[in-house]
């Protein structure tokens, strides 16, 4: 990869000074375990999907491995359900995080402020987050979703809205808003954070000043939490892209693949269809296309957090 | 917008008093609407969780009524129900695989974190990147050669090979938080303890690990919470043996929902810890998840 060389330049870090072989030797000691077992069980497993991406070679056909070249990878760019899957997951991914952090940048400016139980109306936003996620698919599913006992159509009912299957209508809406659900108090905590690392003085002197609300909010507060809203768009898109437990508890998928995202959809190919050498292919492709814009969204927070700190 | 903070001294006294009166009455009224505000989301958020916990006492009739039952008699039931099936089981290994692996990646990120922030290694940039890259990758890439790995060494449905997992999963995370928290050591703190040789050790035990404490318990947690939560790994890899809480519930589920009553009591159990946990360290919660990256 070329971005560590670039990026991590802008890394804060102490100077290292010039130090003598045996010093770089007693100074690296304690990082190589760490090093040593994090390159071990990271990287050589993708090793081997590289590996086994090459091989045609489906679990229920013994004898059927042999090697193919790089035909998995042609199969994989004619799978017009593979297309369909990598547009799904780019449609949760951001569909997700644009969302929460739009409405968790709005519960964080309502937290921003000291109000009665405030503390108490923190705790009861992040719960969501800390849910299993399992357990928090299984509740919208079951208790939310459901057409004839669940809670939302109950809420909705007033409103003229029938029984409707909300899981089977539109999979991959549900299975977003339960992601919405799960991740908005993280970008809300994140911006809460960086609302109250704001320096106080600067606000209470521009208001003293006559600047209404909103042009405060508008040319001090989201200047200063854009590099907050980034971090927590780049992280959320990093953990994100493993959605697999809402997919799997909610929808399966389906109907087809109308709701399935790379995750689900190689899971199935390897532990369903047993397609080893298919999967491994389906895996490097994600991770090709996750490197490129993980690269690109990493020089975005870095560039946003080292200046700042330089400043 | 230019911001003048002398501007005040040089009103009237009494203006800018009767002003700052009247607006504060104004932000009164409209402080008390984006309060109800913020009670009525907050509420709306925590409805499903107050919901699951309050299904998790009724019986299963109760459970699913149209219109929603309310009020109830209160059973624990549920409860017994559920610790009589195999989350026991899964309960034991979640908690097993979630303290043994906290306790490798404190054993082996410690050090780890020591070397890239107080007495850096060269390339601690590349180093840092590396570690932070390998969260970067969707974790479906390595699945396959994963099952094959670990189905060949015997260790499939081993909790030890989820454990292994949970440490490589958390420990990129791990070594940049703590990294964040080392680095607010003082350093004259460091020369004063005389960091060389054989001392080396004393020094960071007696005085850097006590300093540090508080962040390496955060991290601690963080890393917890993580692997109590994880199923894509422990579902591909784990059967009735090694099966973790979050699979468990998988269990509840067949029959689509006929047990409503009792899965919301199984997911009550698994979310529990979790919450309480990211409850009493919500401040520390976010430095974790962001990498460390805010402090």
């Amino acid at each position: 990869m070329s971005a560590p060389a670039t990026t991590a330049a802008h890394v804060r870090t102490k100077r290292t000074p010039a130090v003598t072989r045996a010093e770089g030797w007693r100074r690296r000691g304690p990082l190589l375990p760490a090093l040593i077992f994090t390159i071990v069980v990271t990287q050589v497993p993708f090793l081997f999907t590289l590996y086994f991406s090459t091989q045609s070679w489906n679990l229920v056909r013994p004898g059927s491995r042999e090697f193919v070249g790089l035909s998995n990878y042609a199969d994989v760019f004619r799978d017009s359900q593979f297309r369909q899957v990598a547009l799904n997951t780019a449609i949760l991914i951001v569909g997700t995080v644009l969302i929460s952090a739009l409405i968790g940048l709005g519960l964080a400016l309502l937290l921003d402020r000291k109000f009665h139980g405030r503390a108490v109306v923190r705790t009861l936003l992040i719960t969501p987050f800390l849910v299993t996620p399992v357990a928090g698919a299984l509740l919208w599913k079951t208790t939310m979703f459901d057409p004839v006992f669940g809670m939302i159509n109950f809420v909705l009912s007033p409103f003229g809205v029938g029984n409707v299957d909300w899981i089977s209508k539109y999979p991959l809406a549900s299975v977003m808003i339960a992601l919405i659900w799960q991740w908005t108090p993280f970008m809300m905590l994140l911006i809460l954070a960086g609302l109250q690392s704001m320096p106080r003085d600067i606000l209470e002197a521009a208001r003293v000043d006559g600047a209404g609300a909103f042009s405060l909010f508008r040319e001090l507060t989201l200047p200063h939490l854009r590099r907050f809203i980034e971090l927590g768009v780049v992280l959320g898109a990093i953990y994100l892209i493993n959605t697999f437990d809402q997919v799997y508890m909610m929808t399966s998928g389906g109907p087809g693949v109308e709701s399935s995202n790379l995750p689900f959809y190689i899971y199935q190919r390897a532990f369903l269809g047993f397609d080893v050498g298919q999967a491994a292919a389906m895996g490097v492709v994600t991770v090709i296309v996750t490197i490129i814009l993980a690269t690109l969204a990493l020089r975005l927070i870095f560039k946003s957090f080292t200046t700042q700190e330089a400043a | 917008m230019s911001v003048d903070v002398r501007t005040p001294e040089r009103r009237d006294v009494a203006a800018i008093k009767k002003q700052a009166r009247k607006k504060r009455q104004d932000k009164g009224k409209s402080g008390i609407v984006w309060s109800v505000v913020a009670w009525v989301l907050a509420l709306g958020f925590f409805f499903p969780v107050f919901w699951m916990v309050l299904t998790s006492f009724k019986q299963e009739g109760d459970a699913y009524t149209d219109p929603p039952t309310l009020f109830f008699t209160p059973t624990l039931d549920q409860y017994t129900a559920v610790l009589d099936s195999d989350i026991g089981t899964a309960l034991l290994n979640s908690l097993f695989a979630t303290v043994v692996s906290t306790l490798l990646v404190l054993l082996l990120g410690i050090p780890a974190a020591f070397a890239l922030s107080l007495r850096p290694v060269q390339k601690t940039q590349d180093v840092l990147f590396f570690f932070i890259s390998t969260k970067m990758l969707p974790v479906v890439a390595v699945i396959v050669p994963l099952y094959v790995i670990v189905n060949e060494i015997g260790l499939l449905d081993n909790i030890w090979a989820m454990i292994i997992l949970y440490t490589a999963m958390n420990l990129p995370i791990a070594v940049w938080m703590m990294r964040s928290f080392f680095l607010e050591v003082p350093g004259e703190l460091l020369e004063a303890a005389g960091l060389d040789g054989a001392s080396t050790w004393r020094a960071v035990r007696e005085v850097i690990l006590p300093i540090v404490s508080p962040g390496i318990a955060a991290t601690a947690l963080i890393c917890a919470i993580f692997s109590w939560n994880e199923f894509f790994f422990a579902v591909n890899l784990t059967a009735v043996q090694a099966q973790t809480v979050p699979v468990s519930l998988v269990g509840f589920i067949t029959g689509e929902g006929l047990y409503w009553a009792r899965l919301s009591a199984a997911a009550t159990l698994a979310a529990l810890p979790v919450v309480i946990a990211g409850w009493l360290a919500q401040n520390k919660l976010v430095r974790g998840l962001s990498f460390g990256a805010i402090k």
